[in-house]
Formats: C-alpha cells, sequence, structure tokens
C-alpha cells in the first residue's frame, strides 16, 4: 500500500489550534456549516490531494455522507481514520465513571455486564472483544468508503503505551488488517518508544503518525531519537505538525521534511484554498507528486502504463 | 526504627530508581500512570483501586501488583512515593497513612475538603520530611509559567487587579452518576474546576486578605454548583474577579484564562499563549514597549513521556526529580509547584468562598428579599436567616 506523500488532516475543522484559542475559536465558528467544511474539502480535492485523515468527531459523519452520496464528487478519496475521538470518551468518563463510559460506546455490552454484574473474571477475549467492538463503533460512519488505514489517536496509543498495555496494539492491528483489510496505524507524541513497543507487539514497519518538526515541538524522547528510528527505517512515518503550528515557515519546514528519506508521508491542515495552494505547490517543488497516481487510476479503472510510472515513482522517492 | 527514614531529603541522596505506587485509577490515575510507569528512574511498585475490573485488566495485561486496599498496600509493598488519585473526600486518610509512613507524596487537586485538614498534612509533611505535591498542572503550562516569570520580574509594574476564568464542558446533561456530581465526596464546579484559577491567581499574586460577592449556581446538577463567580481582595488594594462555569458547551475543553492589569502593562494568558503589553521602563530581555506574543510552542521544554499535554507530564517529571533529590527544568527559576502548603491556601480560599455564600451578605434594593446562598433543593423553603428584609415585591413572590 503507498500513501500519498501529502495527506489533508481535520484538526482546523474542530476547532483545534495549538497556537491560538482565538483562532481556534473563530475556525469553530467559520466551519460550524458542514458545506463549507466541504467547500473546504473541495478545494484541496481541486488541489491534487487525495486523502483526508480525520477522527472519528460525530462531524465527520456528515463528510462521509456527503462522499457517499455524490461519489462524483471525490472520485478517488480515500480515508484514514483515527480513533476514538478522545474528547468524546474523556467527557464520558467524568460523566458516568470509566465502566459506564464504555458501556456507553459498546454497542453490545453483553460482555460487560456478565462481568460486570455476573462478577466472573475478565478473559482475553472478552478484553480482546471489547476493542473490537469499539473499533467497528468507530469505524460505522465510513462504511462503503475506502479507508486504507485506520489510526488509533494518540491519547489512547501513549496511555497504552505508558501503561505497557501493548497486547491493546496487536489486537487492534490484527482485526483492523482482517476485518477492513486496512493497514494499522498508530498516532504518537512518543515515537521512539512507540516503535520499539510495536515491534515487541510483532509489529513490523509500523505506519506511524507523530509530530516531525524541525524545532522538536512535541516530540518525547528527542528530536535525535526520531531521527534515528527514522533513519533505520523501523516504520512508515506520517510527519504531523511540521509547521509546528505556524512556528515554522511552510517552506523551510517542508524542505527539512523532504531531507528525512523515511518520512513518506505528511498531513497538514489549512482552512483556505490559498494556503493549501501554496503548500501543495511547495511539496510539488519537492517531491514532485502530492498522491499517487498509480492507486487513483486502479480505482479508476483506467490503463495506465505502469513502467511509465515506476520510472516516475522511482525519481520522486529518491533512493526508495 | 523507621525503615523509609533513609530515603528522605536530609539522608543521602535517593538512589535511583525511585519507587512509585498508584492510588486510584480514574481518569486521572490512568494518565499518572501512564507518564510514571515509563519515566526512566522510576520503578512502579504496585497499582490500588476499588474497581475489580480496572485491577484485573491491569495486572493480565501490563503485570502490575494490583491491590483494592491501600492500607495493605502501604503495609505490604516497599516504595519511596505514593500518587494519590482518588475522589477529593478520600485524600485525607490516604495521604496521613502515605505520609505517616514516610512516603514522598503526589495528591490530585484539590487536597483536602477542608482546609484545616489541608493544614495537618502540611505539618505531617513537614515533620516526617517527605516530598509533597499537588496535581495543580497549569503551574506546568509554559504560557502560564511565562506569566508567572514576567510578574515577578516586575515587567507590568505594580498589578492592581487580575481576571481568572475557566469554562468547560464537563455537565452538559442533568444525570451524572460519579463523584464528580456529589458535593460530599469533593465534586462540583468549585473543587474540581474552580480550584485551578484559584490557585492560579494565589500563584501570581499572593494569599488574598477576603471574598465577597461569591455567587455559587446551579445550572444543570442536583447536588453541586456549576458556575462560581466571587470578587477577592489582597493587601494594598489589589482585587481579582474568578469566572468559573463547567456546563459551557461553546468549549471542546476545559479552557482557563487569566488576565492582569498591572501600572506598567497587561497579562493576557492561556494556555496557548502569553499576551503581553508592556509599557513601562522595566522590560523584561527578549521584550519590548507594546505588544509581545509568546506562545506555548516556543516555550514549552520536551517532557519524558507524553499523554495529553506537557503540563500533566511535566509536574511527575518535577515530583521525580525532587524526590530524587535533584533540579528539574520542568520549572521556572525561583517559581514552585504547588506544595501541599499552596494547596492549602487554595482550600483556604475555597473555605472562603464557602462561607460567604452562606453569609448572605449583599447590598439589597430597599424593598427586595436578598439571597444570595443558593436555593435549597425542594426549591420551596428557604433556611431561616437567608432572607434578611423582606419587601412588598418580595412578598408578593414568596406568597405565589
Amino acid at each position: 500500500m503507498t500513501m500519498d506523500r501529502l495527506l489533508f488532516g481535520d484538526n482546523q475543522f474542530f476547532g483545534i489550534n495549538h497556537m491560538s484559542e482565538q483562532k481556534a475559536r473563530a475556525q469553530a465558528m467559520r466551519f460550524q456549516d458542514i458545506e463549507v467544511v466541504l467547500e473546504v474539502l473541495d478545494a484541496a480535492y481541486e488541489a491534487g490531494l487525495r486523502t483526508f485523515m480525520c477522527t472519528t468527531h460525530e462531524r465527520i459523519a456528515e463528510i462521509c455522507d456527503a462522499a457517499r452520496l455524490r461519489p462524483e464528487r471525490y472520485p478517488e478519496l480515500v480515508f484514514f481514520p483515527g480513533m476514538p475521538y478522545a474528547h468524546k470518551y474523556a467527557n464520558a468518563v467524568t460523566e458516568r465513571g470509566m465502566v459506564g463510559a464504555v458501556r456507553q460506546f459498546v454497542p453490545d455490552e453483553g460482555i460487560l455486564s456478565s462481568v460486570v454484574r455476573g462478577g466472573r473474571s475478565l478473559a482475553r477475549k472478552d478484553v480482546e472483544g471489547l476493542i473490537t467492538l469499539l473499533v467497528d463503533a468507530e469505524m460505522r460512519m465510513f462504511e462503503g468508503l475506502p479507508t486504507p488505514v485506520v489510526f488509533l489517536q494518540n491519547v489512547v496509543v501513549d496511555l497504552l503505551l505508558g501503561l505497557e498495555f501493548t497486547e491493546a496494539f496487536a489486537v487492534f492491528a490484527r482485526h483492523v488488517r482482517e476485518r477492513y483489510g486496512a493497514e494499522p496505524g498508530f498516532i504518537t507524541m512518543n515515537l521512539p518508544s512507540l516503535v520499539q513497543a510495536l515491534e515487541d507487539a510483532g509489529i513490523e514497519e509500523p505506519v506511524v503518525c507523530a509530530n516531525i518538526n524541525k524545532i522538536g515541538f512535541r516530540m518525547s524522547g528527542g528530536i535525535d531519537a526520531y531521527l534515528d528510528v527514522l533513519e533505520q527505517h523501523r516504520c512508515r512515518a506520517i510527519a504531523m505538525s511540521v509547521f509546528a503550528s505556524g512556528a515554522i515557515p511552510p517552506r523551510e519546514a517542508l524542505e527539512w521534511i523532504a531531507d528525512i528519506p523515511a518520512v513518506e508521508s505528511v498531513v497538514f491542515g489549512a482552512s483556505s484554498t490559498a494556503h493549501i495552494e501554496s503548500t501543495v505547490r511547495i511539496a510539488r517543488e519537492l517531491w514532485g507528486q502530492v498522491s499517487d497516481p498509480v492507486r487513483n487510476a486502479r480505482r479508476n479503472g483506467s490503463v495506465l502504463d505502469m513502467r511509465h510510472h515506476q520510472l516516475g515513482l522511482a525519481s520522486l522517492m529518491g533512493d526508495e | 526504627m523507621d525503615t523509609h527514614r533513609t530515603y528522605t531529603r536530609n539522608d543521602s541522596p535517593q538512589l535511583r530508581p525511585l519507587k512509585v505506587a498508584v492510588i486510584g485509577l480514574g481518569k486521572m490515575g490512568l494518565s499518572h500512570l501512564s507518564i510514571i510507569k515509563p519515566h526512566p528512574d522510576v520503578t512502579l511498585t504496585a497499582v490500588c483501586d476499588a474497581s475489580k475490573l480496572v485491577l484485573e485488566v491491569l495486572h493480565k495485561y501490563t503485570g502490575v501488583e494490583v491491590y483494592s486496599d491501600a492500607t495493605r498496600m502501604l503495609a505490604a509493598v516497599e516504595t519511596d512515593a505514593v500518587v494519590v488519585a482518588t475522589p477529593t473526600a478520600s485524600h485525607l486518610d490516604l495521604v496521613s497513612a502515605a505520609v505517616d509512613a514516610g512516603k514522598h507524596v503526589f495528591c490530585e487537586k484539590p487536597l483536602t475538603l477542608r482546609p484545616e485538614d489541608s493544614l495537618a498534612l502540611v505539618r505531617a509533611a513537614h515533620t516526617r520530611q517527605v516530598h509533597h505535591q499537588v496535581g495543580y498542572h497549569y503551574r506546568f503550562v509554559a504560557a502560564f509559567q511565562e506569566c508567572k516569570r514576567l510578574l515577578d520580574a516586575g515587567a507590568v509594574g505594580r498589578v492592581v487587579h487580575a481576571q481568572a476564568e475557566a469554562y468547560g464542558p464537563v455537565i452538559l446533561k442533568t444525570s451524572g452518576s460519579t463523584w464528580r456530581s456529589r458535593r460530599d465526596q469533593g465534586g462540583g464546579c468549585l473543587y474540581d474546576y474552580a480550584a485551578h484559577p484559584i490557585d492560579l491567581l494565589n500563584w501570581y499574586l499572593g494569599e488574598p486578605l477576603s471574598v465577597s460577592g461569591t455567587v455559587m449556581g446551579t445550572i444543570l446538577s442536583a447536588e453541586t454548583e456549576d458556575e462560581v463567580y466571587a470578587t477577592i481582595r489582597y493587601p494594598e488594594g489589589v482585587s481579582s474577579q474568578l469566572s468559573v462555569n463547567w456546563s459551557d458547551e461553546s468549549q471542546r475543553k476545559m479552557s482557563t484564562r487569566v488576565r492582569i492589569w498591572g501600572t506598567h502593562g497587561t497579562i493576557d494568558v492561556d494556555r496557548q499563549e502569553c499576551q503581553v503589553y508592556l509599557r513601562g521602563p522595566d522590560v523584561p530581555d527578549g521584550y519590548h514597549q507594546g505588544w509581545n506574543v509568546r506562545y506555548t510552542t516556543d516555550l514549552s521544554n520536551p517532557v519524558n513521556h507524553y499523554v495529553r499535554g506537557e503540563e500533566y507530564s511535566a509536574q511527575l517529571d518535577y515530583f521525580v526529580d525532587r524526590c530524587l533529590d535533584r533540579s528539574s527544568g520542568a520549572m521556572v527559576e525561583g517559581s514552585g509547584a504547588a506544595d501541599f502548603a499552596s494547596a492549602a491556601q487554595t482550600d483556604e480560599v475555597i473555605g472562603m468562598l464557602l462561607r460567604d455564600r452562606d453569609s448572605g451578605t449583599a447590598t439589597a434594593r430597599p424593598d427586595v428579599a436578598v439571597r444570595t446562598a443558593p436555593p435549597s433543593r425542594s426549591g420551596r423553603t428557604a433556611r431561616p436567616g437567608r432572607l434578611r428584609r423582606v419587601g412588598a415585591t418580595a412578598r408578593k413572590i414568596l406568597a405565589r
């Protein structure tokens, strides 16, 4: 599975801005209307972006509906869902407690009820069952849409990583592969220790999305440890927060990332056509292409000169 | 002889690793556990919680030693430090037991439900010479630290007024089934939310003299307040205002902000940025007259293991460093994490707010009954003493 060079993210749609709460609020107001969100998505698609990396925020369901209703609008678009939408769970835990929250989100609460009420001990298959039920509940909104990579969100990944509950990663990976034919992905703020833990759990060369930026913002373990892991090609990396929420100018940020060959993709968010286009322009200068024409052509069913594309891709990807 | 005496500060420095146990595995406890467990200088000794399910999963999948009784755990497990993250009502007993056993303690906020209990813990911790810290994590947010640094440097001159606000979407429905909705357990907006901006005000302005105009209103909760507003006064005419509401759905998550007015400028700080306007002669290095903005992105230091914000990790990194008797990069020089003493000050202010709410003092329109305390739960009868002066209008209202 090849991943596009440039992926479009969704933080801007949900009032998430790591630099300014005022800006975050302005964005939340602007994107209240789903049509405005879709207009920006249209602009991203128009600019050549073909992957939408998103959370499982309930409003994403509206975007999924739009993509299903009008397949001609985004014929080549693929989704990289990241689950769960953490605040949804955090608020539920505050309101209903740990067990109450799981109950709220597990559609079939048979497993949990029999354990909680029956007082029997929890078997491994119960935990595995719970994890897969939670994944399925989050995936429901993407039904009928291509989701070649399915991510576990960073708060959950980093919590499980800290607890050393690494078996959950293996369960997630297995389920995502078997049930959705997708590659499991992991978002983290602790890339070096996560890659080690995933290797220990038997997940080789995992797709990992992490902050990778020139100033080392939110790169726990340190920028050097990150670069070591990347140089050893121990993961397929997607870089996020490349601009460190605006602390690094776009060209400088992308040029720095382009020098790290192990970074396969960059995910970025933008709320204006101008920003999207300028980022795509810089990325094209650096990598030639922002999406994978081979995969997109396959999806469209058109005939391609594969030899030509392989040559093209080889020159784009440098030594890869 | 006390076997744990050798780990305390006045003796030889603590040998690595620091042995830590965690009591309470709710939202905060699990978060603390996932930060402390992978810490390079920590060995996790055991965890304790009332939920059998949580213990079972953790034991089965992470191999950690589990206890359902904290007293038994403290007796059975050799540990240097304890993280307490249980509902607030249980802090006094658990922290006392841990301190008496000579353990360093990191306790979730607020420290206790009664200022005198918190002061007892301060005395105990001093007697036992253990390290003590309370989870007022905003002190570890880089932008709030920058504000402290600017105030200490006198950048805005003499402070005249501050405004501390916290809003968030915790209680959005009338239901609610956890301890956070129960006053006797330490639930409610005052303990859960307002404690943070109160701690920041104490940190920035010092201990207050008095509080007045306290409003604690119920919006959706059955037993507790959902909003807290008050005026707080300090020596030399300095004042602050507190405004807190945890039933504000317009916020994506808890949003805390402090604004400070001084004779030589203003500071407006939240989790993301510190906006500073300076017009005085003492402009700190890197700042200039007029507007300045510093972002958390630029100010944050890396942490050992990131879970949900640098501040949560930084406060525990700092605690571990202190227990191991060394300085930490997690805290600005000259400032400090919230220890039991400063947490007791926060509990004192919380106590003052509760007394002020119940005091019924307010200046009324001559014909209006004054009721500053929240309505009784039945909504029909008001307690004696709350109605100070019943005028004609009020009589009409009450007669309905």
